[in-house]
């Protein structure tokens, strides 16, 4: 018997939670606001269905109902990822060191 | 594309995801990380549109939804201001429950493009997952607007309880499992958004009962919950990129939470079921009269930190209300001309989001090697001169240690008044979050300094 698909997607989903457990507790409390703004931008990459669902369909009616959900999820999810990227790497850039006295 | 080199790179997408995560672990690799989450995103999206191939009218209008949807982004980015940081980042997270509510809504009505079936016979195993990363999107949605309105300040901070509230909470979610049940039989439209339309009054319910201060921790789990939410339509979409995000931002969400708790010594649920704040403060009121209160002004202040040799400040949330953290550096600066050693003592629940007061010190120049967490600074109290506290109040109280009575009893408090002596800035003697009275302030070694911290700071500068 083969195995189903979807049992290769939970292996995939379970060795991730492990993963970032262990990649989250070694982030320095220091940036744990970078880090949510930073989880918050990748978690946009929902954007691949939106994409999918806006453009795969019938190209001569291209605002159907499910298109139009589609199309607004791009903009929500562009927003996120724009907007988390570019916010962490404002906040990124002001971590600076003690400059060395001369 | 096929579908196996399709997968292939949104494998990495995923592992570059992972890098991002891991180049936080400190400041000097964490630009780099961004970067590897920026390309990781790219591949992502890249790959998405390629695979499709349809390069007609829809995808112009794509990129036009995309620079929409990516200037507003930008623009917010580069204007928020820092102190405005954790409601931005609930409003963030609202954006994503609500675009995985609209994929999953699109999956619903148009199944035969994800290959999930046909409307009315979709997949069994697709329907629990669409449902699924509808209703805790759509949780995520409603839970982060309220969230966002009480940081912001357009709803009060305070719990919003009513009678019943848990049982209905627990009604609602039972509900939810029944309804998701009952939409696998009969693939009824009218099931589907009645489940997303429970699922946003259940986020609603969820977060009304929690109190401002306790926000850390609302934050954390919603951004938890926007995980799982992008999980479950990583399932529904058959994407590695979106499974392996999804349980990504879960996990990391749920270990802030859990920190979170931890730096209040309270229990998950003890948060999310209803806040303090509704203790009896009327009896506070009564018996802090009788107690004397050293007071003082900008010029005894100076004159303490001047001749002292070791400072630590401790900041909190009222220190981002005042915008105080530049006048703070300043002051920092005069000091450390004076030959003064100042540190920082950051307590992991100060101000309204994890890593709070990081930012907004790392914004006024405070380089990031002078701030510690407590672990690594709470045995320098002994041996420091003054200690200036500046917006902070319930993570100092020494009742914490003392009275197994008190509500805050046990938390992990900053042992401030183990200092020579404490400067402590406040408004007035009213008592902090928690509603319980500090000790602190009727300490022996403490001096109140009753102003706006802003002000006194600056002023202290001057009189140094």
């Amino acid at each position: 018997m083969e195995i189903d698909p979807f049992i290769f997607r939970l292996s995939i989903f379970i060795l991730s939670i492990f993963v970032g457990y262990y990649v989250v507790w070694s982030v320095t409390p220091s940036l744990h606001t970078p880090l949510m703004s930073v989880t918050n931008a990748i978690s946009s990459v929902i954007i691949v269905g939106a994409i999918i669902a806006s453009l795969a369909g019938n190209p001569e009616n291209i605002f159907d109902t499910a298109n139009i959900f589609g199309f607004l999820a791009i903009v929500l999810a562009a927003v996120n990822i724009f907007g988390g990227f570019l916010v962490t790497q404002r906040m990124l850039a002001m971590y600076k060191k003690k400059k060395k006295d001369k | 594309m096929s579908p196996n080199i399709l997968a292939i790179f949104y494998l990495i997408s995923g592992v570059l995801f992972i890098l991002a995560l891991r180049g936080l672990s400190s400041p000097e690799t964490s630009r780099r990380g961004n970067l590897f989450g920026i390309i990781g995103m790219a591949i992502a999206i890249g790959v998405t549109i390629l695979s499709i191939g349809n390069f007609s009218i829809g995808f112009v209008y794509l990129l036009i939804f995309l620079v929409i949807g990516g200037s507003l982004g930008a623009f917010i980015a580069f204007r928020i201001p820092m102190t405005a940081m954790p409601e931005l980042v609930a409003g963030f997270h609202s954006l994503v429950g609500l675009a995985a509510v609209f994929v999953a809504i699109s999956a619903f009505l148009k199944p035969e493009i994800f290959n999930l079936g046909y409307s009315g016979n979709i997949k069994i195993a697709s329907l629990i997952e669409m449902s699924l990363g509808a209703a805790i999107g759509a949780i995520t949605f409603t839970g982060s607007i309220i969230a966002f309105f009480k940081l912001r300040g357009i709803m009060s901070g305070s719990p919003i309880t009513f009678f019943g509230q848990h049982y209905l909470n627990l009604l609602l979610g039972l509900l939810l499992i029944g309804l998701i049940f009952y939409l696998c039989t009969t693939q009824s439209e009218i099931l589907f958004w009645t489940i997303i339309s429970i699922s946003f009054l259940v986020g609603v319910l969820l977060i009304i009962p929690i109190g401002g201060a306790d926000m850390p921790v609302v934050i954390s789990m919603l951004n938890s919950y926007s995980g799982w939410a992008a999980a479950g339509i990583g399932f529904t979409l058959e994407n590695s990129a979106l499974i392996i995000t999804g349980a990504l931002v879960g996990s990391s969400g749920a270990i802030l939470s859990y920190i979170m708790c931890k730096g209040m010594n309270r229990s998950f649920f003890n948060v999310i079921l209803g806040g303090w704040g509704a203790t009896d403060q009327s009896s506070i009121k009564s018996s802090k009269e009788q107690k004397p209160v050293k007071s003082g002004n900008a010029d005894d202040a100076a004159f303490l930190m001047k001749n002292a040799s070791s400072v630590i400040i401790v900041p909190g949330y009222g220190m981002a209300v005042a915008q105080a953290q530049h006048a703070l550096r300043e002051m920092v600066d005069a000091l450390k001309k004076n030959g003064v050693k100042v540190s920082y003592a950051i307590h992991p629940v100060a101000g309204r989001m994890p890593g709070h007061m990081n930012v907004l010190l790392a914004e006024a120049n405070v380089p990031y090697d002078e701030v510690f967490e407590l672990e690594e600074v709470n045995n320098d109290f002994a041996n420091c001169d003054v200690a200036y506290v500046i917006g902070a109040n319930d993570v100092t109280n020494p009742v914490a240690k003392t009275d197994p009575q008190s509500p805050i009893y046990g938390m992990p408090i900053l042992d401030v008044e183990k200092s020579k002596s404490v400067l402590f800035v406040k408004r007035s003697l009213s008592p902090g979050y928690a509603g319980i009275d500090n000790d602190l302030f009727y300490r022996e070694n403490t001096l109140m300094l009753f102003a706006d911290a802003k002000k006194m700071t600056e002023e202290i500068s001057k009189n140094l």
